[in-house]
């Protein structure tokens, strides 16, 4: 019998905001332990929570981002449980009246091959809520350490319809989502400093069912190759279990990603009572329309939009438009450029390739180094966008050569200097001179009088031998466009 | 002057004793601890008394006041503090085990507020364990005694500040109204409290009993002076996000406007079986007073006063059980020593930290909220609180202010109650709805039972209007001064 997977994803995002949900502490990563608390982290006796505007109208924006139904009230709710991740031994959530309704990610499928656009489609939104971040406890043999940093920090969590089928859409359901939070300031979705978390609803069915199986939550799923791989695993094992006849029952699971099994963790009659109630602390605060004009204002493009724009007003082929499309950094470097250059084609090449390749190699990770070295991002490297856009039309102008112009980028990239200074401090602009090239062409005619009698005479291939001749005598920099036209008006 | 006349003097006095530099700061507060040490082992209104930190606050005042930079009325004037208002660096035990040794690293803004204003805040006062309870015997640390007769308990839950006003021992404090844990123990030790309008006076840093009706506010021995303290603590807070965003007039100067009478309006399911004979005439003689100065009474119906008990049970403790979810063993509060794994860090450590009533509506509450039962019992509660507020909305179409007795009993022995919940929760019978409704609600001393023991009148205002109940209230208590008479102790 054929199974078909029904998988739904619970995706947490901690929102980039500077102070926490409900106090003015900052947010931040790898600060010390416990540094970032005050009376309201910790729950001291007499703190009370104040809601934090930045967040909520981050939320808003994640929302209609998203094509989700605003609320009109956000509204707060408190989940009850003893653990000491959260000091209040509650959690500040929102229960019946998330903030967003609805929504939906668009995704694309793997193509046929790398250059060409894969199949899209929407992936369904169940809800949206805010909630306050948990702290983190680490467990050793005896004890067991918590750090509250991480505690009350504005979370989102952004749940979806157990819409799909496999471990491809599921990787790129988060890709897009995360392209799509990253470029509009949400988050930097960092997963590996927990700022983009996902737990994962599995259950299988007979392929052509329609009623769901038994589902399975899946947890611990810290990378998104630990979501695919995850995912691919549970799927099997649920599949084996329905081929062996064993029941599959709802329990929540963890993913080993070091082992790659899953492993049960709690099951449903071990599920908590959070005994939810509207937190008398906290006076509902409304989202009337004009704050949403307001946020609507700002959002940005979505990368898929962005994309198909790319393909369809710059007529970028598709292959550069996805290297484009995941960073919107890039892609705000690649538009301004564009705009100062005459050909937008070339500037994305250049982009894609030359200072992709650069940037990656700047940010190589040096394991030996004691702090995390700050990332250099297209718009803080040496070479600005009208240093790119100058550069591609100095070689358009045929000032330069593709050649060193490709020679050049890495010193560019960590000099900071300008295309024309390097030229000409190495001598290698003077070629696009055209009286000294001339002067190179009528030379190399001079000292080979056969070839040149032989192009005359008919034999189109013999100027190449010239060529040859000429761009030996200026070590591979003289523009062959050039050359090429001197030596025909030279010989004709 | 004698200290021992200075520990007789209203706040007010005190105030223009110190304006016209007959009397320092450090006297009074000298005077306070000297009376707190003869008395309080009587009385037992302390759990603990800074000494050497009042006494160095009362310097500072003096201080600013020699330099001609006296910052407020009360500058100089001791203020105590019920034990579950944070005061930095000083004990917050809530009178329960389990925070036996916190100390709170911040100032409630109350607090802060007082500190600006130039008070002497001094003292933690006893009270009944995280304010549940009306007689302060539910605090671990031993009940504290009516200064009016040491065999009847003082009141609850603010126990310890009624008391402490009564013996003299501080001339203002400060507590909390849950259900009327101000007004009732003001009433049995025959001083002023008051409640505020949910929201007039910021609960950031009150340990929380129940949110939505919890509210911090004064005591004193004339209403004149909880109107000074009230204006000082009173306004908007932007670490409370329920503080109402609103002006805050003089109170006291307000005080002093001429007053044209006013209408009364008497609940007459508030007038019905329960209250004893010597609590109804002494409020059918306040009722008669207003009377002959011009005010009108009227009888106006609450007919949802029945139900404020019942709704008040399930809607506190459902809060109260996710308020006190934070005690629990692992970080400032008290762990159990024989805990030996999580559950049990949480299940020994509040078993052995919290008294049976903090439990025992821990579990009403949880319960309450359950799964399953969320509906029948929290839900409906807040509907039946929306109809009691809508009540009082009706009344006061017609009336300026609501007069009832503030307990239905004088003061009572102790033990007399302790053991039966049902007949210890009776005794809020005619507070718990002001709060339910957020309404603002004093209790004006108005008498004596023939034993001696004091009675008080509650009046009931519009909400935000202090002003206009505290004039009302002052209207009789300027005449009569009940407050002002003090226990021989």
């Amino acid at each position: 019998m054929e199974y078909e997977a029904v998988i739904g994803l619970e995706v947490h995002v901690q929102l980039d905001t500077r102070s926490k949900m409900f106090t003015r502490v900052g947010t931040g990563f790898g600060q010390p332990p416990n540094s970032l608390t005050d009376p309201v982290v910790l729950g001291l006796p007499g703190a009370l929570p104040v809601m934090n505007q930045e967040a909520i109208e981050k939320s808003i924006k994640v929302g209609l981002l998203l094509g989700c139904k605003i609320a009109e009230v956000c509204k707060w709710d408190r989940k009850n449980y003893f653990y000491p991740d959260m000091p209040k031994n509650y959690q500040i959530s929102q229960y019946d009246q998330p903030i967003c309704e609805g929504g939906q990610v668009e995704i694309e499928m793997p193509g046929d091959n790398p250059s060409k656009m894969g199949p899209h489609r929407m992936v369904e939104l169940t809800r949206i809520h805010l909630e306050e971040d948990v702290g983190k406890l680490t467990h050793y043999e005896q004890d067991s350490l918590v750090d509250y940093n991480r505690a009350g920090c504005p979370l989102l969590e952004i749940v979806s319809e157990p819409d799909m089928h496999n471990p491809d859409e599921v990787f790129a359901y988060l890709t897009s989502l995360r392209n799509s939070l990253v470029a509009a300031g949400i988050s930097a979705c960092d997963m590996e400093k927990g700022q983009l978390r996902c737990d994962a609803n599995i259950s299988v069915r007979p392929k052509g069912e329609t009623t769901l199986g038994t589902k399975v939550e899946l947890k611990n799923l810290n990378t998104i190759s630990g979501v695919r791989n995850g995912v691919e695993y549970e799927i099997r094992r649920q599949i084996r279990a329905k081929e062996e006849g064993t029941p599959i029952i709802q329990e929540t699971r963890r993913w080993n990603p070091e082992q790659k099994y899953t492993t049960p963790m709690r099951t449903k009659e071990m599920a908590h009572d959070y005994r939810y109630f509207p937190d008398p602390d906290l006076m509902p605060v409304k989202i009337d329309q004009p704050w949403i004009e307001r946020v609507r204002a700002g959002l940005p493009e979505k990368p898929f939009d962005k994309q198909r724009r790319y393909q369809q007003e710059m007529n970028l082929p598709y292959s550069i438009t996805s290297a484009l499309c995941g960073d919107h950094l890039l892609c705000a470097y690649f538009e301004e450029a564009a705009a100062l250059c005459k050909s937008a084609g070339k500037v994305a090449n250049w982009v894609v390739n030359d200072l992709l390749r650069e940037l990656s190699q700047a940010n190589k990770v040096d394991e030996f180094a004691e702090e995390e070295a700050e990332k250099i991002t297209p718009q803080s490297c040496a070479v600005s966008p009208q240093m790119l856009a100058d550069l591609v039309n100095l070689i358009e102008d045929g000032k330069l050569t593709n050649n060193v112009a490709k020679e050049l980028f890495p010193e560019m990239f960590t000099s900071g200097k300008s295309a024309t200074e390097l030229a000409k401090e190495k001598g290698l602009d003077q070629q696009s001179d055209d009286s000294e090239i001339e002067g190179i062409c009528a030379e190399a005619i001079a000292n080979d009088p056969d070839a040149a009698e032989k192009f005359r005479g008919g034999k189109e291939g013999a100027i190449n031998a010239l060529k040859g001749a000429v761009m030996k005598a200026t070590r591979g920099q003289a523009n062959p466009k050039v050359v090429d036209e001197t030596l025909r008006r030279l010989l004709s | 002057m004698s200290s021992n006349s200075l520990i007789f003097k209203s706040a007010t006095e005190l105030s223009q004793d110190l304006q016209a530099g007959t009397v320092s700061s450090v006297e009074i507060t000298q005077a306070m601890i000297d009376r707190i040490n003869a008395v309080d082992e009587q009385v037992h209104a302390f759990l603990h008394m800074d000494v050497q930190d009042a006494l160095d606050q009362a310097k500072a005042s003096d201080e600013r006041r020699a330099k001609g930079e006296c910052v407020s009325p009360l500058d100089g004037v001791p203020v105590g503090m019920k034990d579950v208002i944070a005061v930095k660096d000083q004990p917050l035990t809530a009178a329960s085990k389990i925070l036996e040794n916190y100390r709170s690293p911040y100032d409630a803004t109350v607090v802060r507020k007082l500190k600006e204003a130039g008070a002497v805040v001094a003292g933690r006062l006893n009270l009944d364990e995280f304010a549940m309870g009306s007689s302060t015997e539910n605090s671990a640390y031993g009940p504290t005694r009516n200064p009016w007769n040491l065999d009847c308990v003082p009141g609850g839950s603010s126990g310890g500040s009624s008391a402490a006003v009564a013996a003299r021992e501080v001339p203002l404090s400060l507590g909390s109204d849950t259900g009327g844990s101000i007004r009732q123990p003001a009433s049995l030790c025959g001083v002023v409290g008051m409640k505020p309008t949910y929201g007039m006076v910021s609960r950031y840093g009150l340990a929380a009993f129940a949110s939505s009706l919890d509210q911090i506010g004064p005591f004193s021995t004339t209403v004149e002076d909880a109107a000074l303290l009230l204006e000082i603590i009173s306004g908007h807070d932007s670490l409370d996000s329920t503080s109402y965003p609103t002006e805050v007039p003089s109170y006291s100067a307000e005080l002093k406007n001429s007053c044209e009478p006013k209408v009364l309006g008497l609940p007459k399911e508030f007038f019905g079986p329960g209250m004893d004979d010597e609590v109804r005439a002494s409020i059918e003689q306040v009722i008669e007073y207003y009377r002959s100065i011009g005010y009108q009474t009227k009888e106006v119906s609450l007919p949802t006063t029945d139900l404020s008990i019942p709704v008040y049970y399930v809607i506190a403790t459902a809060e109260a059980s996710s308020n006190l979810a934070r005690y629990d063993g692992i970080r400032y509060t008290s762990r159990s020593e024989r805990a030996e794994n999580a559950i049990d860090v949480y299940a020994k450590s509040r078993g052995e930290g919290f008294g049976s009533e903090v439990k025992r509506r821990c579990i009403l509450g949880a319960y309450a909220l359950s799964s399953g039962y969320y509906d029948a019992y929290y839900l409906r509660a807040q509907k039946a609180r929306t109809l009691i507020r809508q009540d009082f909305e009706k009344a006061f179409a017609e009336v300026d202010a609501i007069l009832t007795p503030t307990s239905p009993t004088p003061a009572f022995k102790f033990g007399e109650k302790s053991d039966d919940p049902i007949s210890m929760y009776l005794s809020d019978v005619y507070t718990i709805s002001t709060n339910l409704a957020g309404l603002p609600g004093i209790s004006v001393p108005c008498g004596f039972s023939g034993s001696g023991l004091p009675i008080g009148v509650q009046l009931i205002g519009k909400a935000f209007e202090e002003s206009s109940l505290l004039q009302i209230a002052h209207a009789y208590d300027r005449a009569h001064l009940h407050g002002r008479q003090a226990p021989n102790l």
